[in-house]
């Protein structure tokens, strides 16, 4: 176990490398962010069409939905970086040519629709969960389209589709240690992984990273956690977040509780 | 000293020569078929070896962990509970990384099948402990009843009945784990993808060999999932 014995070095080590490993792990987190962003706008989208009556309309949706879950992220990241570019190459004066050379841009791209893919059906999944009288109530009321989803069925899915979210999104941030591979893109493992190189202490660069993306993977766990929480008491079922955080829970009543 | 082998070689897709890409076919039908022979035999040799052994430690070690969780007293439980969360929780990559250096003396191969195994335990766990906790409690009451050793009641009675519904489940894992295994690249086992960019690098023709790698991908796991799917449904109905 050198690490035990080295470790005094090491910290050393790592505090003069302290900017170098906080660009990283700044790089992880927006990777994580923008990823998860986009990630979130493909699921709706997909999972809205490919949970549409219309077979015109969800049939593309499913085929899009299994080919960008069915080939692996890795696949996909190559795909962007090797691949896409050579279309702009053979053809002069595409727009956005600036964009597919932007690996960080490409990284985001990759996990975004990867992991959206698999929300999408997450997300069509919830919404075919809400009761049917719900959605025989907006026909009642005569409501839009777009009136019943955001007033009556998405609030509902939205507190359904959380959990799967919540997992998806660690998976994503998981994922986003792929990148280090990409030229230009310093993530959290990459810096880490330069690291490597002065210390000569074998894995202790290695474990930092896996503590640190725990805390991560904790704070996006303990943040949807909350999220939840505030989606079930909007819909009466369950305390608010403030009642949850605050110091002095109230006593819990008969009937009340759950 | 070993640091070459984690030197990942992946090349700068801005530093090519644009004349010679322009000159050539955006998709060449003669590179696409010397390629995929050698893509494929790396796809059986290690992609779908890790799959297979890494799914069989990991539904064994899954129920292991799963009992364990169950059946030890609460710190140590608890122990067991936070270490697996910690595996599942953080990258694979770097966990690939961490395995690498710390277990030098064993082939990357082997490291990877291990991690992959360790890693999708601790999902699978969370499987077998909803699928023991789905157990009717009459069943463990009959146990009792019947004065039936402990080790008995999990091996005749809990285990066979909990088993059943995890089935699709564990399935969906080992097609996620083969769609992870590309991630084996970063500790430099020549796993499929691996095998294709070294095929594509000295001309710098990617465009067939990633097609190729994520259509075998699609093509293996999208059939399983269908029929894990179907599974799943037959199972639920049977109930």
């Amino acid at each position: 176990m050198e690490f035990f014995e080295d470790w005094p070095g090491y910290l050393d080590v790592a505090i003069n490398w302290s900017d170098r490993l906080l660009e990283g792990l700044w790089t992880t987190i927006q990777l994580t962010i923008f990823g998860g962003l986009l990630a979130f706008v493909v699921a709706v989208v997909l999972g809205l069409i490919a949970g549409s009556p219309r077979a015109w309309l969800r049939v593309p949706a499913r085929i899009i939905i299994e080919l960008f879950r069915g080939v692996s992220l890795v696949v996909l990241l190559f795909w962007l970086m090797f691949v896409l570019p050579q279309i702009w190459m053979r053809a002069d004066g595409l727009p956005f040519e600036g964009l597919v050379y932007n690996t960080f841009l490409l990284g985001v791209m990759a996990l975004g629709i990867n992991y959206g893919a698999y929300g999408a059906e997450a997300v069509r999944a919830s919404m075919t969960t809400v009761p049917k009288g719900q959605w025989e109530a907006t026909t009642a009321l005569s409501m839009s389209w777009p009136h019943k989803m955001r007033r009556v069925i998405f609030p509902q899915a939205w507190a359904l589709m959380l959990p799967s979210l919540t997992n998806l999104w660690v998976h994503l941030l998981k994922g986003s240690a792929i990148a280090y591979i990409m030229p230009f893109v310093s993530d959290f493992t990459a810096e880490l992984n330069q690291l490597r190189r002065p210390t000569d202490i074998w894995f202790s660069h290695a474990f930092i990273g896996l503590v640190v993306y725990f805390i991560l993977a904790l704070i996006i766990t303990l943040f949807m956690q909350a999220l939840e929480a505030r989606a079930k008491n909007k819909l009466g079922r369950g305390p608010s977040l403030l009642e949850i955080l605050s110091p002095a829970p109230k006593p819990v009543t008969a009937g009340g509780a759950r | 000293m070993m640091s070459h082998i984690l030197a990942v070689e992946v090349d700068d897709p801005t530093m090519v020569d644009e004349e010679e890409i322009e000159g050539s076919p955006f998709w060449d039908w003669e590179f696409a078929f010397e390629a995929f022979p050698q893509m494929f035999m790396a796809f059986l040799e290690v992609t779908i070896l890790v799959t297979v052994v890494g799914t069989l430690i990991a539904a064994v070690l899954g129920l292991v962990i799963a009992i364990l969780i169950m059946v030890l007293p609460k710190p140590l439980a608890w122990i067991v509970r936070w270490a697996a969360n910690f595996i599942r929780m953080t990258p694979i990559v770097v966990q690939l990384i961490f395995m690498f250096w710390a277990f030098l003396w064993l082939d990357a191969l082997t490291i990877g099948i291990i991690v992959f195994g360790v890693h999708y335990a601790t999902y699978m766990s969370e499987v077998y402990r909803a699928g023991i906790e789905s157990v009717p409690k009459g069943q463990w009451e009959a146990t009792t009843a019947l004065s039936m050793p402990a080790a008995r009641t999990w091996r005749k009675v809990v285990i066979p009945q909990a088993l059943r519904s995890t089935i699709p489940s564990l399935g969906n894992y080992a097609i996620s784990m083969f769609k992870d295994t590309p991630f084996l690249l970063v500790i430099g086992v020549a796993e499929m993808v691996t095998v294709a960019g070294q095929i594509g690098a000295p001309t710098f023709r990617y465009t067939e060999v990633y097609t190729i790698a994520g259509l075998l991908f699609l093509a293996a796991s999208y059939p399983t999932a269908v029929l894990v799917n179907r599974l799943e449904k037959r199972l639920a109905y049977a109930h």
